[in-house]
């Protein structure tokens, strides 16, 4: 990136050659086709490494146009250095508008978190996905997966579950829950909290599923239904708060802790920023805001 | 009992110009065990691995009667209710117990991996039917946690057994089920397994060098060389009055202590 300043003449809109980015559009069309599908794809190289969201970025650069307003949030936040550097990158090789206010973005491209705010129809929210394969840590060949996954064996995947049950007592997976999408293909919802999985449900919104590395698209059309893998006796539940957010005082939301000092203070506040920030910019306030300050 | 449960016709299986078991045929009855033997090399498991699917063969036909009464073609069936037919009504004990467990959950989840995979959703359930299985084997319910790596070869091998059980199979595969294991543990296994087959009608073929292994299990008995049947009887029969002169050599090859 040692263009000129005030040049990008050497990249073609959105980085991505247009060759590869009609790869990639038709390959997100066979994933909205069949919702939970993992499509294989001609992952590039991309001026990032692996991990830190090639995957995303490659369907965001297949996916933005001129009008858009991107938005990039890396475990709710907009600050982070991933955040950042994805959404400069995308001004620099789309010059698009950006934002961090979820209701104002068209695209959002997020690493774990589903934004507080609900999203709408028109909205596509792109996952930066780093393991595709929900069986993958229980059969390591690929070939046997892709069999499960064609003959729906899905039994497996509660095998994994039980395991959580014998050793802690109830369902200890907190990230990657997975999730059957329209009672047939059993997805990983890629590193989001459980939290999010039931905003998954029935969205919207498109939601978009990258993995650069594993070379893998799949999708959720809007209005899909996505159930949370659970037993009879032990039924999906996602994560609660004791209290609210320290900052802004909301409730229900997905917390996060930061360390205040070290002597053991800290406090829990929204790990969805824009959220947070909207919030407050309404006048609402938390407990520890005083402190904070 | 008045009709067989399996029947293979000319089985074959060559790879390439080399013969894997050539022209293999014989019918299995519910509840019975029927002992190969033969040295290394004579096509047993080759044979044992086309039977149960594993394998594709050369030529000849295996059929199974399902538990509706009706003849299937194995190999004419689609591959779905191929894998289902083999996790619900068969069962495939390996010689190794590593190849047939999942050596990285706990035994209590690889006893019940078989009913979450025909829809069983009930953890406790799943866990009650672990820990009877686990009793059944003699393996102790305060093990149900553990993983198969921490337990002792026969240990894992009387799991082997237990996950394959657990569906109530009307059919087992079992190749070299008490291969390396010392003699006692042996002992133990196949007095287990007598146990287990007599008392579920479990039909058996167990694929064997141990000539007291098909002996002490098995009803009949099929002797193997260079990839062809060359003897087949009762295994008594069989073993008191061999016919060809191979099993002659066989079976005066046992050590006598």
């Amino acid at each position: 990136m040692n263009a000129p300043t005030g040049s990008i003449a050497s990249y073609n809109f959105a980085y991505l050659d247009e060759q590869t980015k009609r790869m990639i559009r038709r390959a997100i069309l066979k994933a909205i086709a069949i919702p939970g599908y993992q499509v294989p794809f001609a992952s590039r190289e991309m001026p990032m490494p692996y991990g830190w969201g090639t995957g995303g970025v490659q369907v965001t650069a297949a996916i933005i146009g001129p009008d858009d307003v991107l938005k990039v949030i890396d475990q709710g936040a907009d600050d982070t250095t991933n955040a950042v550097s994805i959404r400069a990158f995308f001004q620099k090789v789309a010059n698009v508008a950006v934002t961090t206010r979820t209701d104002e973005a068209t695209i959002i491209q997020t690493r774990h978190r589903i934004p507080e705010q609900p999203l709408r129809a028109g909205q596509t929210l792109v996952y930066q996905v780093p393991i595709p394969e929900p069986l993958r840590f229980l059969e390591p060949r690929e070939t046997e997966t892709r069999l499960m996954h064609a003959l729906e064996e899905y039994g497996l995947m509660h095998v994994k579950l039980y395991e959580d049950i014998a050793t802690h007592g109830r369902i200890a997976t907190t990230y990657a829950y997975p999730v059957k999408v329209e009672g047939r293909y059993v997805m990983d919802p890629s590193p989001t909290p459980k939290f999010d999985n039931p905003k998954m449900h029935m969205s919207p919104a498109l939601q978009l599923f990258g993995a650069g590395r594993e070379k893998r698209i799949y999708a959720l059309p809007p209005f899909t239904q996505v159930e949370s893998l659970d037993f009879d006796d032990h039924p999906f539940t996602v994560q609660t708060f004791d209290k609210p957010c320290a900052l802004c005082g909301a409730e229900g939301v997905y917390l996060d802790e930061v360390i205040l000092d070290d002597c053991g203070g800290h406090m829990f506040v929204c790990s969805d920023t824009d959220h947070c920030e909207s919030r407050q910019g309404d006048g609402y306030h938390g407990q520890q805001e005083e402190t904070f300050r | 009992m008045d009709k067989p449960l399996l029947r293979v016709t000319h089985l074959s299986k060559s790879y390439g110009p080399r013969i894997g078991c050539a022209d293999v045929s014989f019918d299995l009855w519910p509840g019975e065990v029927l002992a190969v033997v033969g040295e290394s090399g004579s096509g047993k498991t080759t044979m044992l691995n086309a039977v149960s699917t594993r394998l594709e063969p050369t030529s000849g036909t295996v059929s199974y009667r399902m538990r509706d009464g009706a003849w299937r073609d194995v190999f004419a069936m689609s591959e779905a209710e191929r894998r289902f037919l083999m996790r619900t009504d068969w069962g495939f004990v390996h010689q190794n117990p590593a190849d047939g467990l999942r050596m990285t959950v706990s035994a209590g989840a690889n006893v019940g991996e078989r009913l979450m995979a025909v829809g069983d959703r009930h953890y406790g359930n799943i866990r009650a039917s672990a820990i009877d299985w686990l009793g059944r084997v003699e393996i102790a319910e305060d093990r149900i946690d553990d993983q198969p790596r921490a337990f002792s070869g026969g240990m894992r091998q009387r799991l082997q057994i237990a996950r394959n059980l657990v569906t109530r199979p009307r059919l087992i595969f079992m190749d070299e089920p008490t291969g390396g294991l010392d003699v006692s543990v042996q002992a133990r296994l196949l007095d287990l397994l007598r146990g287990l087959v007599s008392d579920m009608g479990l039909a058996a073929i167990v694929v064997t060098h141990d000539l007291a292994v098909a002996r002490l299990l098995s009803h009949r008995m099929m002797v193997m060389k260079d990839g062809r049947v060359i003897e087949h009887g009762l295994t008594d029969r069989v073993l008191d009055d061999p016919r060809a002169p191979y099993t002659q050599l066989l079976v005066s090859s046992i050590l006598q202590v």
